[in-house]
């Protein structure tokens, strides 16, 4: 029966962490994660399968590199928007009437847009698997984007920007990427503002879907029942008639910006929402484990973290404390993130900035750090992400030796790279009190 | 709207389909059993990988809270944390952390519960941690007062950074006029501000006591493995209170719809959402409460459903509006429709549309075919929950903390098969009467000129 989320302990990772730390907050492995095969399709598609028939139900997921970077310069949250509208109209079908065949059949079929990604998810019971994917089919590549459905869609995305504007944890998060990021995609909202979600026409998200829905840079996992032959014949249904390659602009490499930069956003709240950012690693460098491994003892997601323990435990200042290192394709970032009042956010800034310098004196090392795939839905979604990273097929029997195998010399190396200076991009909303002067901006 | 998000968003179901043709899997072995400290068991293999979900739940939440001491239970859950006689603050968390476990806890207004994910070869350690901290909590000023600190931040990024969450425990006072559903989950800030060592050691005393508390095994464990676990571990922890029948102030027969407006220079995009006041899943007689189940979805359950084609689609005048129903509850609870307005349309029009949609429910009934792909969604939704080792725990762990049995989640999808569309015909002409309701704007100044920065 449905149930009601209560009050939870510790949430640690909101808003724009959440599509950032997949690869680093909720991580480590765990061998037993079925037999991962490559499959090729008839059409020369590939597909990352793992069989499992332990229930009779199938979990796709799918993504194309490119993502809202791909969004032209004055129209931030096109990919976004053209995400929303995959699904409201495609072939014969009307918004309503696609619906309402997803429904009758149990299909749940979404698609999302983030910085580097635009993705697809769709899962079903293996009994309605022909049509979730001739529904998947018409959604890729028969959209109507009708214009009533435009209007709809946008006015929905326009309220839920308006809803964000007072959001301390999205607007601090917006500033950073902003000042971080400045003449870069990176520094773009992902789902727009209101001027260019207002901006963005008819044929823009045609011009969208045409550019960025096709077979070269695709990626797709798979979990569930079925056969291979079946399944192959499947994807060539719904992907191979896609566009043979996609049109992509290419994003150029880059560093945050403005570090050693803080600012103050005013929004009249009780608390101030800190969110701070340097230099990370990008998910391929080698010495990413070590620090993932440093970062996990500094702010990663357990309750007997530095940041957790000197920030929360000791001296109350917060509810929520974190730290990760996030990855981008062109960019890589250590970030993290605090809500504490007013009246004492200087000193929890303080305290972090210490613990962070202290981190990268003591270059911690300790426990492991296990990766439990207990459903279907969480396996496929991180084989489609281990595609992304391009970490190789192999990558989850790897992944704990390589974890184990982090020595105490690589994460000194790595805490130099990533924490050497600890320069921060430090975005502050709320009222905070000594610091109620921007000396930054 | 967080209330709304978290209420609406919590679609999983419950388990085991009596007979749909070829999609019935194995079915789940669930099996229950006592321990003779009277602590319940119930055990949910899943044993395709080697990892155990361990849960703990005690039947104690904040409607259980003496009157001016709201916020106790949660704050409880907070310092279960801090360690105890054997085992000095941090250490659990420590060991988790260290073997590459999740954990969590978390306090709702019947039960509070405790859990650690983590490989079977570990279940053993974690389970001996838990059973220490029933009874064997050690507490003193120096982790309290810090904690309450803690607390108060966590009201200030749930509700007081946030004018929406604001309106919503605003309706839920409203709602309930005699019962402690009314209270915040996670307290008044001026009564959490208050709370102390001693009352948290109090309310401990009284309700965290074997014959009190749940647990729940699901993931790479059988019946068998459990049951010597559980006895050799938790069956060693004494009885230490006897547990009263939970007997909460009943509510009045409402008579009178109430309105509430909130008004704030925070608030960007208005909205405005109501509460009715509706049985839950053990207060209802029948299959009312699986009728208003599927009430909820077709009246406001996505983009097919009544609300939504009507003032979304249809009209143009709402950015979104949807219900929903939270059945899953000791006592009467809450039925709730919301919607937002596009520029250019006064909340007062789009409340007449509203219940335009309601009242058309109620009069002239719904379609079979909405009713049958409602019950479709619901029932594929138990097999989805299968997938998952965590929902499949916390469906029986607020079922049997909330009045209910692990038999009534098995005859949960039967329920719902059983509802036909002049039931929930009867569900809306019942139950969704504003006499019974609470209506909730929010506004931000000015907001006759809704095109107006301010």
């Amino acid at each position: 029966m449905p149930l009601r989320q209560a009050s939870l302990r510790h949430s640690f990772l909101k808003g724009i962490a959440m599509a950032l730390a997949l690869f680093t907050a909720s991580s480590a492995a765990d061998a037993q994660v079925g037999k991962i095969e490559r499959l090729k399709t008839p059409a020369g598609i590939e597909v990352w399968f793992v069989r499992d028939d332990t229930l009779p139900i199938l979990s796709i997921n799918f993504a194309f590199d490119g993502g809202a970077s791909q969004d032209p310069a004055d129209r931030a949250g096109l990919a976004y928007m053209t995400a929303a509208m995959l699904d409201e109209g495609a072939g014969e079908l009307n918004a309503k009437q696609f619906q309402e065949r997803l429904e009758r059949r149990a299909i749940s079929l979404s698609y999302n847009a983030d910085r580097d990604t635009f993705r697809g998810t769709v899962r079903v019971l293996s009994e309605h698997r022909d049509e979730a994917f001739e529904l998947l089919r018409l959604s890729l590549n028969t959209p109507r984007f009708e214009q009533e459905a435009i209007d709809r869609i946008r006015a929905s995305i326009l309220a839920a920007y308006k809803r964000s504007l007072t959001n301390p944890d999205e607007v601090a998060g917006l500033r950073w990427f902003a000042q971080a990021f400045p003449n870069h995609p990176y520094g773009r909202a992902v789902k727009g503002d209101e001027k260019s979600i207002s901006g963005i026409e008819r044929s823009m998200l045609f011009d969208y879907a045409k550019k960025n829905l096709a077979r070269s840079n695709l990626k797709i996992a798979v979990v569930g029942s079925i056969e291979s032959a079946e399944l192959a014949r499947l994807i060539d249904h719904a992907f191979a008639k896609l566009p043979a390659k996609a049109e992509l602009a290419v994003i150029p490499e880059v560093k945050p910006q403005s570090l050693g930069r803080r600012e103050v956003v005013d929004l009249n709240i009780p608390q101030t929402t800190i969110t701070f950012g340097g230099i990370g690693l990008k998910r391929k460098d080698p010495d990413f484990m070590p620090a993932f491994v440093l970062n996990h003892v500094l702010g990663g997601g357990s309750f007997s973290s530095r940041l957790y323990r000197e920030v929360r435990e000791k001296r109350g200042l917060a509810y929520s404390v974190y730290s990760y290192l996030a990855t981008l394709d062109h960019s890589g970032m250590f970030m993290g993130g605090t809500s504490t009042r007013n009246d004492r956010a200087a000193e929890a800034l303080q305290i972090i900035e210490e613990e962070i310098v202290r981190a990268q004196a003591k270059s911690y090392l300790t426990g492991s750090y296990l990766l439990h795939f207990d459903t279907s839905a969480k396996v496929a979604s991180q084989l489609l992400e281990i595609q992304l990273q391009e970490l190789g097929i192999d990558y989850f029997e790897r992944r704990n030796k390589m974890v184990n195998a982090v020595s105490a010399e690589d994460v000194r190396r790595a805490a130099k790279r990533f924490l050497a200076d600890s320069k921060l991009l430090v975005i502050m909303v709320g009222r905070p009190a000594p610091l109620s002067k921007s000396n930054g901006g | 709207m967080s209330a709304i998000a978290i209420c609406a968003a919590a679609g999983s179901a419950a388990v085991l389909l009596p007979g749909t043709a070829k999609t019935q899997p194995q079915g789940l072995q669930v099996s229950e059993f006592k321990l003779a400290n009277g602590m319940e068991v119930v055990v949910i293999p899943d044993r395709r990988t080697p990892v155990v979900t361990h849960m703990v739940w005690y039947r104690i939440g904040s409607a259980d809270e003496t009157p001016g001491k709201s916020g106790l239970a949660h704050f409880l859950e907070h310092l279960m944390f801090k360690g105890t006689e054997k085992n000095p603050a941090g250490k659990f968390s420590k060991v988790v952390a260290t073997i590459g476990g999740q954990e969590n806890a978390f306090t709702s207004q019947d039960y509070t519960a405790y859990f650690q994910r983590v490989t079977k070869e570990n279940l053993e350690q974690v389970m001996t941690f838990e059973a220490d901290r029933m009874t064997g909590l050690r507490l003193t000023d120096e982790v309290v007062l810090p904690e309450r600190e803690v607390v108060i931040e966590e009201r200030r990024t749930r509700t007081d950074n946030d004018p929406g969450a604001q309106l919503a425990e605003a309706l839920s006072a409203a709602l309930y006029v005699n019962h402690p559903y009314g209270r915040p989950i996670i307290g008044w800030m001026h009564e959490i501000r208050q709370l102390s060592r001693e009352n948290a050691l109090d309310f401990y005393k009284r309700f965290y006591t074997p014959n009190n508390a749940v647990l729940i095994l699901a993931g790479d464990i059988d019946d068998k493995e459990a049951r010597e676990l559980a006895e050799r571990i938790y069956g060693k922890v004494p009885r230490v209170a006897d547990i009263a029948p939970r007997v909460r102030p009943v509510e009045p027969e409402p008579r009178a719809h109430r309105r509430i407006s909130l008004t704030d220079q925070r608030v960007q995009q208005p909205s405005m959402s109501r509460y009715y006041l509706v049985p839950s899943y053990r207060t209802a007689t029948g299959n009312e409460a699986e009728a208003l189940e599927i009430l909820s979805h077709v009246l406001g359950g996505g983009q097919t459903s009544r609300l939504y084609s009507a003032l979304v689609v249809e009209k143009g005048i709402a950015a979104n509006a949807g219900s929903w129903y939270q059945g899953t509850s000791l006592d009467a609870t809450r039925f709730g429709v919301y919607a937002s307005p596009r520029p250019g349309t006064t909340l007062e029009a789009l409340e007449a549309a509203l219940d335009e949609v309601i009242e058309k429910v109620a009069k002239n009934g719904v379609e079979a075919e909405e009713v049958e792909r409602v019950k479709t969604r619901i029932i594929a939704s138990t097999i989805f929950s299968q997938d998952n080792q965590t929902t499949l725990a916390r469906i029986y762990g607020a079922a049997l903390t909330t009045g209910l049995t692990a038999g009534s989640v098995k005859e949960w999808p039967a329920k719902v098969r059983s509802v036909t569309p002049a039931d929930v015909q009867a569900a809306a002409k019942n139950w969704l009467d504003l006499r019974r309701a609470v209506t909730g704007y929010l506004l931000r100044p000015q907001q006759a000129s809704p095109e107006k920065r301010t």
